[in-house]
């Protein structure tokens, strides 16, 4: 597929809503046109687990969430009114009868092409794909992904991976071609399909995966976080559990773009944002993952870093965050942004504040305290 | 087979909900009707579990998963017998209780 570049304009001056999906519950946080006054809605779902919640950009009213509680098996809502009524999925995502396998939980939710009005995927954890076709309803297999004889062999068993399950994330649709899309795994690597899912293969050139015996494997890789360029689709950039990558269709390989990170920082985090309309420009918020792997900010010292050159250099992005003894993280789908002009960056934290910048991670300030820890946050 | 027939079919089972399920039934004590479909196919737990779904659409899927198998916090007690197969008759019993177990934080 030839590099193309997709048409990214700005957004009206809008109001922005943001969902905040926690280990408790879902609240909304409502901007006003200015982004500088702001209001927070909820709880809703009180006590379930939400991984995922996400408005569909092709009506900007219907909302998924993805759900379950501690005792009780995961499950799908879905608001078609910006969220004040919800309906459960008749059908949850679910593996095959007879499979021996269990869906733990639905982890990650994205809408399909804007072509196919209606069509959601899921990605789950054990590792499983899914596919709505009546907006969040009723749900299927993806018998190429799931029932490939390959699946255990590219992520494991269903018992190993993530200390919170192994998961299926960053399912990826190419705005150009609603048949090829990408995936991410932890564990299994980054995944490509071209015929909608029926074959899908290994792209995990050049990423390193050094916590298995050998290094460079064609897949088993833990890609945290991957995502795409808007403005540049065969721009693709993984937060990997071992650096920083970029890759730029049709090449195969990734090329580590962690490496210019700071050394006292280092180059290991979850989540990865990339600007609407600037594919040079990214951020990534760097946790400690050394020695045990304490998943806190580096040293108490919470920050973004900004590339405005595809990673060759990095930028320390901290006004108004903590200066010190700040010990939380964010995973890896509770870092996002707007498409305003500047855009707004928005994350979510395991201690259960939302930080938002509405001039590019120049400034930042604190919208909410004292939320559950949160899973994730998207622009609706 | 006449109305009354088909009511005379029917084993009416009295199901306790426990608090995380009650967003479905709206009530902590439901009852639901199992149909006999012959003397040597008695009711069973599973049978009682799929008219709760019938009755509660989305309910049964909590507790169990899609290998047919009672979720690991829940429990289920059939006239105060605890069991964990869906295969086994209710017998003479006439109340099943289900419980999720309470832990985490």
């Amino acid at each position: 597929m030839a590099p193309t570049r997709a048409a990214a304009q700005s957004a009206p001056a809008r109001r922005i809503r943001v969902l905040v999906a926690t280990r408790k519950g879902l609240w909304m946080l409502n901007s006003d046109a200015a982004r500088n006054g702001w209001k927070i809605a909820g709880p809703q779902f009180l006590g379930h687990v939400v991984h995922h919640a996400v408005c569909d950009p092709r009506d900007r009213k219907s909302l998924l969430v993805a759900a379950r509680t501690g005792h009780l098996g995961p499950t799908v809502f879905r608001s078609t009114d910006s969220g004040r009524t919800w309906k459960e999925a008749t059908r949850p995502p679910a593996f095959a009868e007879g499979s021996g396998r269990v869906v733990d939980h639905t982890f990650w939710l994205t809408p399909g092409h804007a072509s196919e009005p209606g069509v959601w995927y899921a990605g789950t954890s054990p590792q499983g794909l899914f596919r709505s076709a009546d907006g969040g309803a009723t749900w299927d297999g993806v018998a190429g992904f799931n029932a490939n004889p390959q699946r255990k062999a590219w992520c494991g068993g269903d018992q190993d991976g993530t200390p919170d399950g192994p998961k299926m994330h960053s399912i990826l649709i190419d705005p150009r071609d609603p048949a090829h899309m990408y995936i991410g795994m932890s564990s299994g690597g980054v995944f490509e399909t071209g015929d909608a899912g029926a074959n899908w293969r290994p792209l995990n050139k050049g990423v390193r995966a050094d916590f298995l015996p050998e290094p460079t494997p064609e897949y088993g890789h833990d890609p945290h976080c991957v995502c795409y360029a808007e403005s540049l689709p065969d721009r693709l950039y993984q937060q990997n559990h071992c650096g920083i990558f970029r890759l730029d269709r049709p090449s195969e390989t990734w090329q580590d773009i962690g490496a210019a990170m700071p050394k006292s920082v280092g180059y290991v985090g979850f989540p990865i944002v990339v600007h609407p309309r600037d594919p040079d420009s990214i951020w990534v918020l760097p946790m400690d993952g050394t020695s045990v792997w304490p998943r806190t900010s580096p040293a108490g010292r919470p920050a973004l870093y900004r590339s405005r050159d595809g990673g060759q250099t990095w930028k320390r992005q901290d006004r108004g965050l903590p200066r010190a003894q700040a010990w939380w993280t964010v995973k890896r789908q509770a870092m996002t942004a707007d498409r305003r002009e500047p855009i707004g960056l928005y994350f979510g934290t395991t201690s259960g504040e939302v930080w938002a910048s509405r001039d590019e991670g120049r400034t930042f300030r604190c919208l909410a305290r004292h939320l559950p820890l949160i899973q994730a946050l998207e622009v609706a | 087979m006449t109305a009354s027939a088909s009511r005379e079919a029917a084993t009416v089972v009295r199901v306790r909900i426990p608090s995380p399920l009650r967003s479905y039934t709206g009530a902590n004590e439901v009852a639901v009707a199992i149909p006999v479909l012959a003397p040597e196919l008695p009711p069973t737990i599973g049978g009682v579990l799929a008219a709760l779904d019938s009755a509660y659409p989305g309910i049964r899927f909590r507790i169990v998963d899609e290998q047919r198998k009672l979720r690991p916090h829940i429990k289920l007690f059939v006239g105060g017998r605890l069991t964990r197969n869906l295969a086994d008759p209710l017998d003479s019993a006439s109340e099943v209780m289900i419980v999720a177990a309470l832990s985490g934080g």
